[in-house]
C-alpha cells in the first residue's frame, strides 16, 4: 500500500520527550522514542493537535514559502475564506485580494466562489436518493481520512465532490490559459493560502496520481504580516471579490451546513467530538439526516493551525464582514453536477495497526495483549512512550517495545526486590 | 485451532451514556484483527443494540464476547424483568421503552429484530423476574 504523506514535523532540538501531544492524539499515532515524538504515518490524520498542545513549538506544520521556488511566469492566489477573518476591522475582502496582488501574485481566485458551487452542487445531490443518508460532507481531509481509517461503511455517505479549493484551483488555470494564450500548464502556479497542514497533504498525497491543480501551498499565518504591509487604508483597493454570504460562511463551523438550505443537518468540529458523531452514525443511531457536516479544527477551519486569529474572533469578524453580501454570487449551470467536479478517487480502507498476516496469528496476538494489559497498572502514564497501557501492551506484542519500559511496573520490581534484601539482612 | 479469544464487558446500567462502550471496544478489536467491515459492523449493530436493550429494561448486565477462527459469539446477560412475550419483543416496532427513554430517541421497537437481523443465529433464554440471556453468532 502506498505510504500517506504528512505535514507535520519535529524539530528535534526542541522536543523534550514529554507526553503531551501522546496524550492528545486521537488515533494514537504518536510514541516518545529515544527521548522525543515519533509519528507513526499509517495512523495520522493531519488533525494538528501535537502542533496546538506542544508546549515548545516542537511540532510544526511543513508547507511552501512565499520565497519558495514555485513561481512561475503567472501566478495565482487562491486564498481560503478563512483568511478574511484575520484581520482587525477589515470592512471589505477587497483589501485583502488587493494585498495578495500587490505581494507579487498575478491574478487572486477566491476559494469562497467555489464554495457556492460546491454548495449548489450538494443541494443537488442532496435531491438524489442514490447517496446513502446522510451524506457527509468532503471539505475537510482530514475527516475523510479518519473515515477511511475507521469507518469503512461510512465511504459510500462521503459526497462524491471534490473541494471547494480543488474546483478552485482547475476553474483559475482554465481561465488563467484561456485569458493568456502565450501561456501554457506549466507557466501557471496556482498557490493556496491555506488555514491548515491538512490541505498540505492533500496537495502532497494528490500530486502524485496528478489528481491536483494545486502547485503549492502557503500558510495564512506567514502571509498575515506581509499583507499586513501592504494592505493599506489610504488607497481603494481594484474592486475583485466575488463571495456571497454563503462562500465566506465557509470558514467556520455550520456555514456549509446553512447553505443546503434545509434544517436536517449536524454540523460539528473538534477531532473529538466529530469522532463521536461518526461513532454513532456508524451504529445507525443518529436521527433522520439529510446532511453531516464535519471539520476536524475547532470552530471549523478558522480553527486551523496556520492561522493567526483566535477561531472565535475570527469568526465573528467574517460575521460583520457577510452582513451587506447577496446570500451567494456563484450559481452552477444546469441541472448536473459536471464529472470534473467529482473526485475520481475512492476513498480507501485503510486500518492502522493491524495484528499479524492471518486470523488465527491475530487472535494469538491480542490474547497476548490482552494478557499483558492485565498486568499493567492501568495508570496510562505514557512513561513508557506509548499512549496507554493498552497501546503499550499493543507495542510489546508487536515487537515495537519491552515490558521493561513500564516504570511503574520496575519500580515495582525494585520494592520488591529491596524488601527481599533488607529481609535478608535482619 | 489455536484458543478463542475472549473478552469481558460490564454494561453499566446507572449510566445511560455508556451504553455503547463494549460495542465501541469490540469495533476497534475485530478492526484490530483484521476482520471485513461488513463483519465489524453486523457484531457492532447487535452488541449496541443488546447494550442498550439491557441499560433500558434490566438496568444493565454483562457482555461476554469470544472470537474463534471462524465465528464471534456475543453473551449477553442481565437480572432484570425478563421478557413477557418473545414473538412479540421480536416483532419491529414493538416497544415496552417507558416514554423518558423514547424522548430519547431510544425505543423505537428495533433492537431484537435489528440484533436478529445482523447475527447468523439468535437464541434468547430468558424468565420472568430472574432475568435475560442471548446468545448471538456470526459467522466469519
Amino acid at each position: 500500500m502506498k505510504q500517506y504523506k504528512h505535514s507535520v514535523s519535529l524539530d528535534v532540538e526542541k522536543c523534550k520527550g514529554c507526553t503531551n501531544c501522546l496524550k492528545r492524539c486521537p488515533t494514537e499515532a504518536i510514541r516518545i522514542r529515544n527521548g522525543h515524538a515519533v509519528i507513526d504515518a499509517s495512523r495520522c490524520i493531519d488533525c494538528g493537535e501535537c502542533i496546538r498542545i506542544c508546549p515548545y513549538k516542537a511540532k510544526k506544520a511543513v508547507c511552501d514559502k512565499l520565497s519558495g521556488t514555485w513561481r512561475r511566469a503567472w501566478n495565482i492566489a487562491l486564498p481560503a475564506p478563512s483568511l478574511y477573518g484575520q484581520f482587525d476591522n477589515l470592512d471589505d475582502v477587497d483589501y485583502v485580494l488587493q494585498g495578495l496582488l500587490d505581494l507579487g501574485f498575478d491574478e487572486v481566485r477566491e476559494v469562497a466562489c467555489s464554495a457556492e458551487l460546491v454548495s449548489d452542487y450538494t443541494r443537488r445531490f442532496l435531491k438524489r436518493s442514490d447517496l446513502p443518508r446522510p451524506v457527509i460532507s468532503s471539505a475537510c481531509p482530514v475527516i475523510t481520512r479518519l473515515i477511511s481509517l475507521r469507518y469503512p461503511m461510512l465511504r459510500d455517505n462521503v459526497l462524491p465532490l471534490l473541494p471547494p479549493v480543488e474546483i478552485a484551483a482547475s476553474e483559475a488555470r482554465k481561465k488563467a490559459l484561456a485569458e493568456h494564450p502565450e501561456l501554457t500548464s506549466e507557466d501557471i502556479a496556482v498557490v493556496f493560502i491555506s488555514p491548515c497542514p491538512a490541505k498540505v497533504s492533500y496537495v502532497k498525497n494528490r500530486s502524485e496520481s496528478r489528481a491536483t491543480e494545486i502547485d503549492a501551498v502557503l500558510s495564512i499565518s506567514e502571509l498575515y504580516f506581509e499583507l499586513l504591509g501592504v494592505m493599506k487604508k489610504e488607497r481603494t483597493p481594484t474592486p475583485v471579490s466575488r463571495s456571497g454570504m454563503v462562500g465566506i460562511g465557509w470558514a467556520s463551523t455550520g456555514g456549509e451546513s446553512a447553505a443546503i438550505f434545509s434544517d436536517r443537518y449536524l454540523a460539528a468540529d473538534g477531532i473529538e467530538n466529530v469522532n463521536r458523531v461518526l461513532e454513532e452514525i456508524d451504529n445507525g443511531s443518529i436521527p433522520d439526516l439529510e446532511f453531516v457536516e464535519l471539520n476536524a479544527c475547532p470552530g471549523g477551519c478558522v480553527g486551523g493551525t496556520m492561522t493567526v486569529a483566535n477561531p472565535y474572533i475570527a469568526q465573528a469578524r467574517l460575521q460583520s464582514i457577510r452582513r451587506y453580501l447577496p446570500v451567494s454570487q456563484n450559481f452552477a449551470d444546469g441541472e448536473d453536477v459536471p464529472s470534473d467536479c467529482l473526485d475520481s478517487e475512492p476513498i480507501s480502507y485503510a486500518p492502522a495497526g493491524v495484528l499479524g498476516s492471518d486470523r488465527e496469528s491475530a487472535i494469538r496476538m491480542m490474547r497476548e495483549i490482552e494478557q499483558l494489559s492485565k498486568s499493567l497498572p492501568a495508570l496510562d502514564c505514557g512513561s513508557c512512550g506509548a499512549p496507554s497501557c493498552r497501546a503499550f501492551a499493543s507495542d510489546v506484542a508487536l515487537g515495537f517495545s519491552h515490558p521493561s519500559e513500564c516504570i511503574v511496573a520496575m519500580r515495582k520490581q525494585l520494592r520488591e526486590l529491596l524488601d527481599s534484601e533488607e529481609e535478608g539482612s535482619l | 485451532m489455536g484458543e478463542p479469544l475472549t473478552f469481558h464487558f460490564d454494561v453499566d446500567g446507572d449510566n445511560f451514556t455508556s451504553a455503547g462502550e463494549a460495542s465501541l471496544s469490540m469495533k476497534k478489536n475485530l478492526r484490530q484483527l483484521g476482520i471485513s467491515p461488513e463483519i465489524i459492523r453486523r457484531v457492532s449493530i447487535a452488541m449496541y443494540e443488546g447494550e442498550i436493550n439491557m441499560v433500558i429494561h434490566a438496568g444493565g448486565g454483562t457482555a461476554d464476547v469470544t472470537v474463534h477462527s471462524d465465528r464471534i459469539e456475543i453473551l449477553l446477560a442481565d437480572r432484570g424483568p425478563g421478557i413477557e412475550n418473545i414473538d412479540l419483543a421480536m416483532r419491529e416496532g414493538f416497544s415496552t421503552a417507558p416514554e423518558n427513554i423514547r424522548n430519547l430517541g431510544f425505543g423505537a421497537g428495533m433492537g431484537l429484530p435489528n440484533m436478529k437481523k445482523n447475527t447468523d443465529s439468535l437464541v434468547v433464554d430468558t424468565a420472568l423476574g430472574v432475568g435475560t440471556t442471548i446468545r448471538m453468532t456470526v459467522l466469519i
